[in-house]
Parts: C-alpha cells; structure tokens; sequence
C-alpha cells in the first residue's frame, strides 16, 4: 500500500536537499543569481519573459509579443499582466491586459496605448525593442468569462479599453451565440484591432457597432440603450474611461440589473486634498517630502525605496505598507487614516497620500 | 596628525563661514548633476559588472574542480580572488551604501542584497553607513580612526597596548573580513561584563556566527568535497583568495584615511555642523590612490575616496567624471587634496601605524613631515575670522 505513495515524497525530499545543497555552493547568493546569467528565462521564483515582436496596431498602439520565461502559470482570457520594464536605468511596473488567448506554452500578448508624456507606455510603444528581457508577474484579474458562456452577452469599450475584450472574443467569441460589441474610438483609424474586429463582424460572429467620437461625439447610457435595445439583460463587460464606466454603473444600477456589469478600471479616480507632508520610511532610512496628491507609492519609489506594488491603482492590496505614526489620506475619497506610535495600520501606498508628516514600515 | 582644531597651522582658517557654505553649494550642484544624468548607461555598467564578478566567479570555481593540477590552481584561484575582490569592493561595499538603489531593482538594492563577506549586510550597513561616513575622522566618535586596537592620530591617547600595533594591523589584514565582523559587533566594548548578556548583542553576535559558518561552509568544505580527487588544493585555493581579498581590502581601506595629510576633528567640533562644514570634513578626513581604470575598479572605486565621502551613495562609476571638479574646487578653496599611489599610500599608513605605537614625543617632536601626497593647493589667503568649525572648540 505505502509503496504507491512513496515516490512523490522521496522525489520531494530529494528535491528540497537538492535545492539546499545548490543553496550551499552559491551562499551569500541563490543558484538562480547565477543560472540566470545562462538563462535568463530560466528562473521560476522570478518570472521573466522575453518580448519577441514590437507589432504597430495603430499610429499610438503597439502589440507585444512575449515569451514568459519558466514558471509562467498560464492565464485567462480578459486577465491582465504586470509587466516591469528598465526605463533609462529605472524599474517600472504596469499593468496591461492579455490580448491573447491562453495558450499554456506558447506567447502571450499585451497591447498597449502610449498615451500623451505617459513614461511606460511611450516606452513600449516607440522604444521598445525586441530581444528585451521584460519582468513579470502571473497573470491576474476578474474580468473574464464565466465558464458557462452567457446566451447573451454585451461589451462596451472605449480606446485602449479594448484590450481584454479583445483577449475574450479571440478566446471565446465562437462559443457566444449572440455577442454585441459597442466600441468608441475617436476616429475609424484609432480602433485598435480594427480589421479584425471588422472580419469578425462580417462573418457572423458578433454584431460590431463602431463610434467614432470626433464625428460623433461621447456615447452616453441612452444613446447606448438606443442601439441596444435589450442592454440591460444582456451580461455586460465594460471597459474604459473612468466617467464611461461610473455613467454605466449608474444606469444598470437604476434598471436593477447592476449585477451584470462587470467593469474593468484601468485607472482610480483620484482626487486631492489638503497639503501633504513629510514621509519616512524607516526600514529605508529615507525621508521624502510629498504634497498631497502624489501617491506615497511615487513617493518611495521615486526616492528609491522598494516599495511592493501591483496594480497601481487601488484593487489588488500588493501595495500595503504598515503605517507607523501619522496619517495618509485615501486619494480616492479623502478619508484619512492615522496611527498612533505602536500601531500597524496597513494603507494601500498606491491610492493614499502624505496628510501630515508619517512613518511607513518599509 | 593632530586634530585640525589643535593645529598651529589650521588649514581652514583662510575659509569664512560664507566661504564654507558657497563650497558645499557647489558640492550639491555637482551631485544634482549626477543625479540628473544617472540612467540607461550606468544601469549597464553595475550589471555588466556583477555578470562579469559572476562569470569569474563560475569559472574560476569550475576551474578549481581540477586544482589537483597546478596551472590549474593557479588560474582559478586568480579568477577567484579578482571575483572576490570585485564582489566586496566595487559590487558589495556600493550596493549596500545604496548607489543603486535608484534602479528600483530588488536584486541590486541595499535593503536585500548579501554579500560575500564574514560581517552579515545589516551590522555592516549601520557599522559603515550610519557611524563611520557620519563620523568621518571624528576622534571618539569614528571607530574606523584605528577600529578601537590602535592609534592613527596624536589625538588619540598612548597606551602601552599600542606599542604592538603594527603587530595588530598585520594580523588584521590577514583576517580582514573577521576583524569587520568583530568590529561591527563592537567587540571590544560589548565584551565587557557588564554588557555581554545584552539579548541584542547576542542575537547579532548569532546573526554574525551563522554568517560565517556558511560562508566558511561554502570555501572551506562544499567546494573542496565537490572537487573530489582536488579537495585539498581547491580547499588551499579558497584560503589564498580569501586571504588575498582580505590583505586587498585593508590596504586600500587603510589609504582612505590613516595616510599622512589627512585631518582628523574634535568631538565637539561637529555640534551644530551645517552641511558645508560636513562636506568639508569629508574633503579633509580622506585620501585618494592614483592609478589605472583597473585599479580603481579593483578598489571599487574607493580609489576615489574623496568623491565617496563627499556622496557615498552616488553610483561609484561616476566618482571619476567629477572628481577633476572636486579637485578644481580644493584649489579653488586653497584646500589640499590628499591622493598618491597605491604603493605610496600604503606605505605612509604603515609609516603613520609604526610612528604612533610610540608616544608622541618619543622623538622629541610631535608634528610629523609635511604631508608627501598632498598636491600644491593656491596659497591660504590671510586667516579670517574664526569660523563655526573651529569656533566651536
Ligand atoms: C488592470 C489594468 C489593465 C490595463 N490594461 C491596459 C492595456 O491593455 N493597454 C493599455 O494601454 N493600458 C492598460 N492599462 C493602463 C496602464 O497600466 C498604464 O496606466 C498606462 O499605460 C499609463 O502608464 P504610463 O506610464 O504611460 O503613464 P504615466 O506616466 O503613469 O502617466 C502619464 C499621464 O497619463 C495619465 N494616465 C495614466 N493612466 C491613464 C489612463 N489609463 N488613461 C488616461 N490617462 C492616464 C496620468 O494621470 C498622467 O497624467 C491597464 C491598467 C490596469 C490597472
Ligand atoms: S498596487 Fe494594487 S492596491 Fe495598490
């Protein structure tokens, strides 16, 4: 009986002794320090890809083509990516959604919209070059289909916002019989994936309704109504804008029919107040000044401290710091958090500012 | 030398207060200017390093798998030692002062890195960072001014436990890397009885303890027993880099501030210092060596120990490009800037070691010669009003 579970711990403990003697010769540093100079995609505690292809998508856009290194868990269609690059010596972190479907051991794409003095995505898109070893986390979000498909199913997009849809419809649009896409670009020629999604609509797959917002100014929740008669039973993905978003919220809320939309942020909305304050961060023993709209996140960063990140905007709490003494206002809705020498209160670096000189724990 | 403030000759009384703030102006210009250009290619420049310390380091280890064979001994315990040098000197020592630590990279950044050395990062860091490169030459208060077991200025008072110092300091360069342990762990004062139950300083001393007991694991035992038939020449070949780093390590070391030339400051001095006095004590309290690109690689640029001091956490590649804008501003301020060759150095940190196991008057003076290494500054204009350095003696 025990010799049909013998195997996997045997193989376990002599993995675990394998890795501690590895550890032994390469003491102070791990063998990965090493084994990453041979291959860089090698390591599977840090994840790395290489960027294959730098692909036009329009005169602002560009897709991605990245190999993700060892280690790589795959993902799901309309998840998204943390993506880490060397900006003149400097690492930057940002998220962008996979514009691929899953496929476990092959590419994956992002595609990325360089907005105006935007430091990654102009980066991406215009200095980019491929062969570059690119940092990376595993893919993450919620905004993905259920596995039992919806018989009806909406998406309602604006520039980049695109994006994940993009990576569903490529993933899943056969297996949704009646899919309705309403996407706003300012011009034909700024739709991102414009072809494709025009080929598809041609031949069946979804019903394509394009707005072309210099011409024709914002859509608003009524005149999406107009267009999509039915909107409000239809399971809704929506992403763009933050006012796009809040004016569809509003509207599903109003019908009752508030859980069905499902929305992806690309950015908070963020408002500031107040006047700042000087900021330490004592494992770090470094102090910065910061007014009251940069996020303590900047802050440290900026000053060089290694600050932990994620999303960068209020969602996924990889940013929480423990809060010493002091207090930091919530960029979001002005709430200010203080602590008291002896406690830990843990603030999202990301969405809150400086409210007065404070101590972060890091 | 005698603390600047004893001197008969102060060489900052030409210096007014304005004059000692228009200087660190100009010292913090120079550092914006850094600051500002630091990017792509400096990034480059401390990885390219660390690949090439590593490649070494790899090669020189997988070399020494058949140390059995003496040309093989030899070129891996070389690569080794360059590897190990290069590791402490210009990769470790800069890392942890957090010259990188712009880079935001968590694998290149003072707060996670280890080095290769006996003294664990952390005591290193508030050792160094925190005491000696605030404390720069500050009698009673920089420990570095002889690491507690000599005498290195007039300053400091004779004792007959000096008279073996040139004994000490040769065993220390020997151990090197032991004797910073030892030293970051204030051995010498938390040994008393008094303090040697102290939970803190145990727990650093076993932080200390298993730090060395793997680095000694990894030379000593888990690379002579993977070299199977050359165990007991790769084990001599560990012991020779090892050695070679550390009488590497404290040669440069000591050039930095025992050479004749450089001050050293009252206790007193630095209360209520501004920022132009701090630059100016760093300027005075360090010496530089002369040499090739190579070597100042191989000293991790504390070749430039002037420019260090004056901004330890600027990336050490570009200590060079400003260091004829530092040397123009000594001539400028009618100050000396203390440089000479390795050989040179070394040799009046001895001289300096061996003259001051003895009192003071033991050859019936107490002033040393004039400084060898100091280049000729512009003449001291007439001495000003006392100045808040001085002053406040
Ligand atoms: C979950 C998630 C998924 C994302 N997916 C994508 C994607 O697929 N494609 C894509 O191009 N981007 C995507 N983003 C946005 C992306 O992460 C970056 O925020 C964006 O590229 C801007 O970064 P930057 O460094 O160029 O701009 P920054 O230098 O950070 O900012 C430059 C200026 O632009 C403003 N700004 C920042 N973000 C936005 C924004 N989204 N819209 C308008 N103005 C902004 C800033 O306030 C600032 O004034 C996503 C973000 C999240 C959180
Ligand atoms: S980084 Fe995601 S919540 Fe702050």
């Amino acid at each position: 009986m025990a010799t049909t579970h013998t195997p996997v711990p045997l193989r376990d403990t002599l993995r675990a002794r394998a890795r501690r003697l590895a550890r032994l010769v390469t003491t102070p540093l791990v063998p990965g320090d090493y084994l990453s100079i041979l291959d860089p995609l090698g390591s599977s505690s840090d994840l790395r890809g290489r960027v294959e292809a730098v692909l036009p998508e329009t005169a602002d856009a560009a897709t991605l083509v990245i190999r993700p290194g060892r280690g790589w868990a795959g993902h799901t269609a309309g998840q998204y990516l943390r993506l880490g690059v060397d900006i003149d010596g400097v690492r930057q972190w940002r998220s962008y959604s996979l514009t691929s479907p899953p496929r476990p051991d092959g590419t994956v794409t992002v595609t990325v919209k360089a907005l105006p003095g935007g430091t990654v995505s102009q980066f991406l898109v215009h200095r980019l070059q491929a062969g570059t070893i690119v940092q990376l986390d595993q893919a993450a979000g919620e905004f993905t289909l259920p596995a039992t498909r919806p018989a009806k199913a909406l998406f309602v997009t604006a520039g980049s916002g695109i994006t994940p849809v993009m990576g569903m419809l490529r993933d899943g649009a056969d297996q949704l019989d009646d899919v309705v896409l309403v996407h706003s670009a300012p011009r034909p020629e700024d739709v991102i994936f414009g072809a494709e999604l025009r080929g598809l609509a041609a031949r069946g797959g979804l019903r394509l309704i394009e707005r072309h917002t210099d011409a024709d100014g914002m859509l608003d929740p009524g005149g999406l109504a107009a267009l999509v008669p039915d909107l409000t039973e239809r399971e809704t993905w929506a992403c763009g804008p933050n006012g796009m978003l809040d004016a569809l919220q509003d509207a599903y809320d109003a019908a009752g029919s508030g859980a069905r939309l499902h929305t992806e942020r690309f950015r908070p909305a963020l408002i500031a107040v107040g006047d700042g304050g000087t900021v330490s961060f004592t494992g770090s023993a470094v102090t910065a000044d910061a007014d009251a709209a940069t996020s303590l996140l900047d802050t440290g960063e900026s000053h060089g401290v290694l600050m932990p990140s994620g999303c960068r905007m209020g969602i996924c709490f990889g940013c929480v710091v423990p809060l010493r003494e002091g207090s930091v206002r919530d960029l979001r809705n002005g709430q200010v958090t203080s602590a008291v020498p002896g406690d830990g209160v843990l603030v999202q670096t990301c969405v809150s500012a400086a409210a007065g000189p404070c101590q972060l724990d890091i | 030398m005698t603390t600047i403030q004893k001197q008969a000759n102060n060489p900052i009384a030409h210096l007014s207060a304005e004059d000692i703030e228009r200087l660190g102006a100009e010292l913090d210009a120079i550092r914006e200017q850094v600051i500002a250009s630091r990017g792509a290619d400096d990034a480059a420049y401390i990885r390219r390093v660390i690949t090439t310390q590593r490649v070494l380091e790899m090669g020189g280890r997988t070399v020494l798998l058949a140390s059995r064979f003496p040309p093989a001994w030899f070129l891996g315990t070389a690569a080794l030692t360059v590897a190990k040098i290069l590791e402490n000197m210009e990769i470790g020592h800069n890392v942890l002062h957090g010259q990188w630590d712009w880079m935001r990279d968590p694998k290149i950044h003072s707060t996670t890195w280890e080095w290769d050395h006996a003294t664990p990062a952390e005591l290193w860091k508030h050792s160094h960072n925190q005491l000696h490169h605030t404390y720069t030459n500050v009698l009673g208060k920089d420990n570095d001014l002889g690491y507690g077991i000599m005498r290195v200025d007039e300053g400091q008072r004779w004792h007959p436990f000096h008279l073996g110092q040139p004994l000490w300091n040769l065993v220390n360069a020997c151990v090197f890397e032991y004797g910073i342990a030892a030293y970051d762990l204030e051995l010498g004062k938390n040994l008393r009885k008094s303090r040697r139950g102290n939970p803190e300083f145990r727990s650093r001393v076993r932080q200390t303890l298993r730090k060395i007991r793997r680095q000694a694991t990894k030379d000593y035992v888990v690379h002579p027993v993977l070299s199977g038939p050359s165990a007991a020449t790769t084990l001599t070949a560990n012991l020779t880099a090892n050695f070679i780093r550390n009488l590497w390590s404290h040669s440069v070391i000591m050039c930095g501030h025992f050479p004749e030339g450089v001050e050293t400051f009252e206790r007193n001095s630095i209360e209520g210092e501004t920022r132009g006095e701090w630059y100016l004590r760093q300027m005075l309290g360090s010496a530089n060596i002369s040499g090739s690109r190579l070597m100042h690689i191989m000293t991790g640029n504390l070749s430039y120990q002037i420019e260090h001091h004056l901004f330890p956490d600027l990336p050490s590649n570009r200590y060079q490009e400003i260091a004829p804008k530092v040397q123009d501003l000594f001539q400028r301020y009618g100050l000396s800037y203390t440089t000479g060759s390795l050989p040179r150095q070394v040799a009046s940190a001895w001289k300096k070691v061996i003259r001051l196991s003895l009192p003071n008057d033991f050859f019936g003076r107490t002033e040393p010669a004039p400084a060898s290494g100091s280049t000729p500054t512009a003449a001291p204009s007439t001495p000003k009003a006392e100045l808040a350095t001085t002053a406040s003696r």
